[in-house]
């Protein structure tokens, strides 16, 4: 399907043109969304989007499908509410990198860690956009933001790891300038029984690239496309090829892991069968 | 079919919950609530509910809002310091209005506090505890009965108005072992139902309203695809931030609840016909006052009991009414003095408003209670 | 006429418990009761009160503030417990636990009930309830056939006989 079709069918007439900055990638990642869902041809009233706050956040909005703009930082919790108390829905999460591992950075790993069925489609531009430029936990060390006039030095977390390590069953990064591979990464996400979770590699030119001297938005996408590396590639290279570069595709799946609704459904099945 | 038994009032909460219809708890554990959600932990698998214990407060919050949003009645409980935390989340939930049932059973604070001693230290923060304008329902049980009752009538009420409901207890009454008669089984209880969209999906807009000004609310899943938000939102859901939108939704807010206070709000008068002096007292201080009321009553002092039973929306007619028919009020709280401001407020200086303050991890008796009446009196 | 009982030791010696079975004793009598509790933060240990009020009408305050009987089964709590007792108060000690009795003009029962628990039946946690086999003979403010069936209702299964045996035992340890 053509974006124009895919737009008529899964955004919601008279909402947009979106509020992202010229040069965001925040809309090609929420393309590759609805691309993904088209794919898997999920029904619209089964599908829930649940956002948190920040740039990215605002996706909720636009998309036409049971969607949630909640707090900030809680994204994760409030789908957790939706998916236990109605399995039958589709959950998808749209984050950021501030919303995700700063302010709702416990949610996150409890959510992994619980292993429940959704997908977390976390938007990393490295920086708090909405707020205007102050750096999260995924800016790179020694970037400079609002908030770090003399660079960062705080390490950043690698998102992907870090849920792996909590339970996460499905992990995967993309970028915007990989936007076929990305939706597909998206499409399997979806359809992992499981907590999966893409980090989306996302630019702000405005918040991050002006600040960073990166140059424009042909300028980030040339840098995702010259630092990402496939995940067949980057098994086969030394740690000094590495060096600044990281990979794409999806890192991690293990489907051995009982999903949290259904072994709820088991304890459900237990207690009533009088059994403790 | 009945059966007689005796109960602490967090485990006829417990009743109450699942005699209300509730499928969904979002918890975290907190002393003097924990039995809350322990017991529902125990109670909502065997009638196809769930329970989570969530990583902190904040989540439960969040996860309650998301379960109410598939159109489950939900509960969270919690106590002082967790209540503050769920703080943020009250305001999603007003801002969005999406109905559920808060149980915050108070204890010393602030901070750690005492806690497993009893004070009614919350009542300001039942009512501003979040940001922002916001209006909201607070309950306040006194007997292990009534929190039975008023946990079914929190669920009739939230989901009428659309708004979430606090039911305030205390240390007091969440612990105390009581008599209480329930239903064998609660199949004829009534449940409270939430108001459905009667046009098409495609015609539906997520806050439009008819005269009651709640909006209709369809679960997810049903077909009626809508957005919730916490931004300032126009009738179709999404954020409108105009002056004017702005202004029309605070004040459907507001008239959607104190357009209806007759319906909200509750009151009990206890030997108040004719009585001279009363006293307002409420939840575990009014446990103390009714007694003390019978022993002045012993005594020949014409002194009643009034017992605001809905703490929020504020009891502005009944305090009111209540300043053109007794002499002196006295206000009797388990904290330094909060209920009996808006007392002063409404009363407005027709007559003394004493506070009886009490802060010290006990109960007042009713000895020292009917000692400050007496001296109350003699003003 | 309404009885107020105060239950008190150190916490896990099933003084809450033993309060909640005479409350509920009294319910089968077709009273009312209410049974509060006070303790610290602590699961075990430190000072743990059980108090228990049961009458004809209605009980508007949960608290016992004139105790018509104490239950004192540590030092601690026999000291810090008893300053409110009148004349008329009745207090039970466990003769294991408190060897310096509180100031009290009034009658005194010193039972040796844990004593017995730990040689009788061979266990210490039968204490509360040899406990409330001694307050009911004392008080008989429950009758002795709801006093059974409340026991019975609250222990765990199989241990219905041996629950029977301690109440028994703290019947015959009063000497009226």
């Amino acid at each position: 399907m053509s974006m124009e079709n895919l737009i008529n069918k899964y955004f919601r007439p008279g909402r947009l043109p979106h509020i992202w900055c010229p040069g965001c990638g925040n809309g090609v990642v929420t393309g590759t969304i609805v691309k993904a869902i088209d794919k898997l041809g999920l029904e619209k009233d089964n599908v829930a989007v649940i956002s948190g706050i920040g740039c990215s956040s605002r996706a909720s909005g636009y998309l036409d499908f049971n969607t949630v703009h909640s707090a900030h930082g809680r994204a994760l919790p409030v789908a957790t509410g939706v998916k236990l108390a109605d399995p039958s829905l589709k959950v998808i999460v749209v984050t950021g990198d501030g919303d995700a591992t700063a302010i709702g950075g416990n949610h996150l790993i409890h959510a992994a860690r619980r292993n429940i069925d959704m997908t977390v489609i976390l938007y990393n531009n490295s920086i708090y956009g909405m707020t205007g430029g102050q750096y999260s936990p995924m800016t790179p060390q020694g970037s400079k933001a609002t908030t770090a006039p003399y660079a960062t030095i705080e390490p950043s977390f690698d998102i992907t790891e870090l849920v792996k390590a909590a339970g996460a069953t499905f992990v995967a990064r993309g970028t915007t300038f990989h936007a076929q591979i990305l939706a597909d990464l998206i499409a399997k996400g979806i359809e992992h029984k499981g907590f999966s979770l893409i980090e989306a590699v996302s630019g702000c030119p405005i918040s991050f690239g002006r600040q960073n001297k990166i140059g424009g938005p042909a300028d980030m996408m040339k840098w995702q496309r010259d630092h990402a590396v496939m995940l067949a590639a980057w098994n086969k290279m030394t740690d000094e090829q590495r060096a600044g570069k990281f990979p794409i595709g999806v890192l991690y799946e293990n489907n051995d892991r009982k999903e949290y609704t259904e072994a709820y459904d088991e304890l459900i099945a237990r207690a009533q069968g009088g059994n403790k | 079919m009945s059966r007689i038994l005796l109960l602490q009032g967090n485990q006829a909460v417990v009743e109450g919950a699942i005699a209300a219809g509730v499928k969904f708890f979002g918890g975290y554990p907190i002393t003097p609530s924990t039995e809350v959600a322990e017991s529902l932990a125990e109670r909502l698998p065997l009638v196809g509910g769930k329970f989570i214990q969530m990583e902190d407060e904040i989540a439960s919050m969040g996860a309650i809002i998301g379960a109410s949003l598939t159109g489950k009645k939900v509960m969270t409980a919690t106590s002082g310091p967790g209540f503050s935390l769920k703080q943020e989340l009250i305001g999603y939930a007003c801002m969005a209005e999406v109905p559920m049932v808060i149980v915050n059973v108070q204890r010393v604070g602030p901070s750690t506090g005492q806690p497993t001693s009893p004070s009614q230290g919350d009542i300001m923060q039942a009512r501003w505890g979040t940001h922002g304008d916001h209006w909201l329902i607070a309950l306040t049980p006194a007997s292990v009965p009534e929190c039975f009752d008023l946990t079914l009538r929190a669920y009739a009420l939230s989901e009428k108005y659309r708004v979430p409901v606090i039911l305030l207890m205390d240390e007091v009454i969440g612990h105390m072992r009581e008599r209480i008669e329930l239903p064998d089984n609660y199949d004829e209880i009534p449940q409270a139902e939430r108001k459905q969209p009667t046009c098409p999906p495609e015609e539906f807009k997520a806050y439009a309203t008819d005269e009651s000004l709640v909006p209709a609310m369809p679960a997810f899943g049903s077909g009626y695809r809508w957005h919730v938000t916490g931004l300032v939102h126009d009738e179709t859901g999404f954020p409108k931030g105009t002056p004017a939108a702005t202004k029309e939704a605070a004040d459907r807010q507001y008239h959607k609840l104190y357009d209806n206070l007759e319906d909200i709000v509750q009151v009990e008068n206890y030997r108040m016909e004719d009585a001279e002096y009363a006293v307002v007292a409420f939840g575990g201080g009014a446990r103390t006052a009714y007694e003390a009321v019978d022993r002045a009553r012993k005594e020949g002092l014409k002194v009643g009991l009034v017992r605001p039973i809905t703490i929020w929306p504020f009891a502005e007619k009944q305090m009111k009414e209540l300043a053109d028919k007794v002499k002196g009020i006295m206000v009797h709280e388990l904290n330094c003095g909060q209920y009996v401001l808006e007392v002063e407020r409404a009363v407005a200086g027709k007559m003394p408003v004493t506070s009886y303050a009490k802060y010290d991890n006990e109960p007042a008796t009713p000895a020292q209670l009917l000692a400050e009446i007496k001296k109350a009196m003699a003003l | 006429m309404k009885q107020e009982l105060r239950l008190s030791g150190t916490g896990g010696q099933g003084l809450i418990l033993a309060g909640i079975i005479l409350a509920e004793a009294a319910l089968l009598d077709g009273k009312l009761a209410i049974q509060s509790q006070s303790y610290g933060p602590e699961a075990r240990g430190g000072s743990s009160k059980s108090e228990v009020m049961i009458s004809d009408e209605a009980i508007h305050f949960p608290k016992v503030t004139e105790p018509n009987l104490l239950l004192a089964m540590s030092q601690e709590a026999a000291n810090k417990y008893s300053a409110d007792l009148s004349p008329e108060s009745i207090l039970v000690t466990d003769s294991l636990f408190v060897s310096k009795l509180p100031a009290h003009s009034g009658k005194v029962y010193e039972l040796p009930i844990t004593h017995s628990a730990k040689e009788v039946l061979g266990k210490a946690l039968f204490a509360n309830i040899i406990a409330l086999g001694a307050l009911v003979k004392i008080t008989n403010i429950v009758s002795e056939e709801s006093l059974v069936k409340a026991v019975l209702n609250r222990v765990p299964k199989g241990t219905e006989d041996i629950n029977k045996k301690a109440l028994q035992i703290g019947m015959d340890l009063v000497k009226l």
